[in-house]
């Protein structure tokens, strides 16, 4: 004996709800109230439990459809002395069956499944038959209305889930397509065949009214710098564990003297940028506080710490997220980082990064001022022990000699290694850095 | 705690004896999460006489009932229910309390007590009447002693309190006891119901089973001290006691009643328990409530430290789990059976239960409307069709 469990109204008065998975598959036994699916109505996410023990026959909604109360969602094949819920004369569950093929007939509804639902589509608003309403409405509305009542609902065309499953993802609608299977079942041929066809005659049904000009999702397939960057993070999250730090600085004397810097000899035609500021101060608060320009060996069991700097960039490039770095960027003077910053930025930009730019990284600075943002949790580039993340200059109000004053702030980010770098020294690392933008005759007092 | 608990009777004034209605309440227990029996100075006597044997029984009872629970809720996601509020997590606040009433007394519920409803004798498929849609109550109350459910949040405290001016009016020695929540309690309901109680002394428990949530509000937000802690106000002797220990909320119980009893009027018991499901199955308690609260609760399971206990004592045994699982599938299976072959509701049953005299009136338009279902021919497809609507 087949039973069919139909959607039942798992809150108070729901006409739908969304089959999230199912948690059995055909051919599984399954006994009374074992879990069989999760579905998720407006109000809750709930596990459905069977009410019949017995095998899957059917699964009659895939996961991720959106589902009507009462409609059916499950078969079972449940043995005809017992195992099924005694509920032959309830007049409610026994029949379902049956019913389901035929017209549907009014039936006592008090329990579970809402309201009949008439039509197949959206619950429908009845015309107002009291009110002298225009007289095109009243006259044609109720004609109307009975109307899903007589005919037979639509028949789902015959296939098996897994053509089913493929006319979903092909975005087809099964009702155009002509089974050559036994008993009019669509096999996968037709489908596939169908599809061919689909591509030169109509448009295929899942752009609703045209009003897309093409797809409703795009599907790029994961690779190059996307793949490599995913690969990176996912690896660097979970392996390190990140600590961020913040911290807002008032950066008006740093820029003024990039302003000046601007107009020597020594540095014209050579761009500054705050970038250029903040990649300096790193170098020098480096010196004092080694433990964020080091490596946790795990293999080795052994913490690696360099007496150079590669100085990282992050860069967002036309094929993704790129972290090129300045060698040895400690031995440069400032003209010459600040050269190398624009080498690096215009490389990376044409795409020209090699390899060997890529690898061999330190410590890196992740620029996401340039997009209008104060502040973020940088993840570290793997391998490495400390990122900065340089906010947008902004002018704000400030405390600056005891009154409030527009001035130049800057807030930055610090994500570091807590494997490596305890709080302490990440901390002294970033106000140091903080310190020199702050106010940059301070790196006499720390060289 | 009580001062009257060693039977010297009469009314006492309220926070007179300087811990009835402290702000300090201890909260009383007397079996630990662990399992540990913990003697009370004051409160043992009033358990002592639960022998191991009754114990066993409490622990099937709460068993029992939170599989009553379990196989209500399976039966709403099935579609057989409308709807079920599920009682998990507060087994021993209600088979605590509900074991320690005489078959006399008078039971005013919400409707969650369906633990309660289980101890006075409610018969399975009757307690799924309403919830199935088929009744707008499931049972004879006075058959039971025990009201149907009340929705209205609190109302039924006010009929528990007209109930036992009722008794002091007959000169009875049943208790009126009503069940309600920690929502409850900032209804003006309840807050009318408690100052009746307290004018008339009547004798009436107020069991406020604090589940921490009335529906999506914590209960912090609703009282700034213990919910206990309010009876003070009111002149009523309030408890407050681990809600999740069946002796502890036995004991208190039994103070309460046995003041009632008296003469001593109304008691106010704060049972400290949680809901561990949903308000009911229509709700998402993950959308507003911390996943670690709920683990801490876990810890604190009513059914687990009854268990516990067993064990130590060295009850725990085979044959008593069986037949504790054995007695729970059967009810389960009796409860599903009952709710999946309830008949539906007739269309005449409409006209039952209106006036307990017969009523000519309201007979004639039960002959009208009788005359015009026959018009339809065949009378169970009239049935139907009206049965639809």
């Amino acid at each position: 004996m087949i039973k069919e469990f139909r959607l039942p109204d798992l809150g108070e008065g729901l006409t739908e709800s969304e089959i999230l998975s199912w948690k059995v598959g055909v051919g599984d036994t399954v006994s009374l109230n074992q879990v069989i699916a999760e579905v998720e109505t407006a109000k809750a996410v709930v596990e459905l439990p069977s009410p019949f023990a017995g095998v899957v026959k059917e699964l009659h909604e895939q996961p991720g459809s959106v589902v009507e109360v009462g409609k059916p969602i499950v078969s079972f094949e449940i043995p005809d002395d017992g195992g099924a819920a005694p509920s032959e004369s309830a007049g409610l569950s026994s029949g379902a069956g049956e019913q389901a093929v035929e017209t549907p007939k009014r039936e006592p509804n008090l329990v579970g499944y809402g309201a009949v639902v008439e039509s197949s589509g959206r619950p429908t608003r009845r015309p107002r038959t009291f009110a002298a309403a225009d007289s095109l409405e009243t006259v044609t509305a109720p004609a109307a209305e009975p109307k899903p009542l007589e005919t037979r609902p639509a028949e789902r065309p015959r296939s098996t889930p897994p053509v089913r499953k493929l006319a979903k993802d092909l975005g087809l609608d099964l009702a155009q397509v002509t089974g050559t299977g036994p008993g009019g079942l669509i096999t996968r041929d037709d489908v596939h065949e169908f599809a061919g066809h689909a591509g030169e005659a109509a448009a295929p049904t899942s752009a609703p009214g045209g009003t897309r000009a093409g797809e409703r999702e795009t599907r790029t397939p994961i690779k190059g710098v996307r793949k490599h960057t995913a690969a990176a993070m996912v690896r660097s999250a979970f392996t390190a564990p990140h600590a961020t730090e913040f911290l807002t600085i008032d950066v008006t004397p740093g820029i003024e003297l990039l302003d000046k810097l601007r107009s020597s000899r020594e540095f014209s035609g050579i761009k500054l940028t705050p970038l250029t500021l903040a990649a300096k101060a790193v170098l020098i608060a480096l010196r004092r506080n080694p433990a964020l320009n080091s490596r946790w060996d795990e293999e080795n069991q052994e913490i690696v710490t360099y007496n150079y700097v590669n100085l990282g960039i992050a860069a967002a490039t036309p094929r993704g997220l790129t972290v090129p770095n300045i060698k040895d960027a400690d031995a440069l003077s400032l003209p010459q980082l600040a050269q190398a910053l624009t080498a690096l930025a215009e490389t990376a930009r044409a795409g020209k990064t090699t390899p060997e730019d890529l690898s061999g990284g330190t410590i890196s600075i992740t620029n996401i001022g340039v997009f209008g943002i104060d502040a973020g949790t940088p993840i570290l580039n793997p391998g490495e022990a400390a990122i900065l993340g340089l906010g947008a200059v902004r002018t704000m109000p400030w405390e600056y000699r005891g009154e409030v004053a527009l001035r130049q702030v800057l807030t930055m980010s610090l994500s570091f290694d807590h494997r490596l770098v305890d709080g302490e020294q990440g901390s002294r690392f970033l106000a140091d850095v903080g310190a020199v933008m702050a106010e940059p005759g301070m790196v006499l007092a720390m060289v | 705690m009580s001062t009257d608990q060693t039977g010297q009777g009469g009314a006492q004034a309220p926070g007179s004896s300087g811990k009835s209605a402290g702000p300090d309440h201890e909260l009383l227990q007397l079996i630990t999460p662990a399992g540990e029996r913990i003697s009370h100075p004051e409160f043992d006597v009033w358990v002592k006489d639960i022998t191991d044997e009754q114990l066993c029984s409490l622990f099937e009872d709460m068993t029992v009932i939170r599989r009553i629970d379990v196989e209500a809720t399976a039966l709403q996601r099935q579609g057989e229910l409308g709807l079920w509020p599920p009682l998990l997590g507060q087994e021993a606040a209600q088979i605590g309390s509900g074991r320690a009433l005489r078959a006399d007394d008078f039971v005013f519920s919400s409707y969650r007590e369906n633990g309660v409803a289980y101890c006075r004798g409610v018969d399975l498929t009757d307690l799924l009447r309403v919830w199935r849609g088929n009744a707008s109550g499931g049972w004879d109350p006075y058959s039971v002693n025990m009201a149907t459910p009340q929705i209205i949040i609190g109302a039924q405290t006010l009929h528990a309190t007209g109930y036992a001016m009722g008794i002091q009016n007959d000169g009875a020695d049943s208790v009126a006891v009503t069940y309600f929540g920690d929502g409850a309690t900032s209804e003006g309901d309840v807050n009318e119901a408690m100052v009746f109680a307290a004018s008339f002394q009547v004798p009436v428990v107020f069991f406020c089973t604090n589940n921490h949530w009335a529906i999506s509000e914590p209960v912090r937000l609703q009282s700034h001290i213990h919910l206990a802690d309010r009876a003070a106000g009111f002149g009523i002797p309030s408890l407050r006691v681990d809600g999740n220990d069946v002796l502890a909320v036995m004991a208190a119980t039994r103070v309460a009643l046995d003041r009632a009893r008296r003469g001593g009027g109304p008691t106010f018991i704060e049972a400290v328990s949680y809901r561990m499901g949903p308000h009911t199955t229509a709700d998402d308690p993950t959308r507003y409530r911390d996943a670690n609260e709920l683990e801490d609760w876990a810890a604190k399971d009513p059914i687990t430290r009854v268990e516990a206990l067993l064990d130590r004592k060295g009850l725990l045994t085979e044959a008593l789990q069986q037949q504790v699982a054995d007695k729970a599938d059967a009810v389960a299976s009796e409860l599903r059976r009952g709710c999946t072959t309830m008949p539906d509701p007739q269309p005449l049953d409409i006209f039952k239960h209106v006036y307990s005299t017969p009523n000519s009136w309201l007979e004639r338009q039960q002959d009208h409307y009788a005359r015009y279902l026959a018009s339809f021919g065949d009378p169970a497809g009239a049935v139907s069709e009206e049965g639809a609507r």
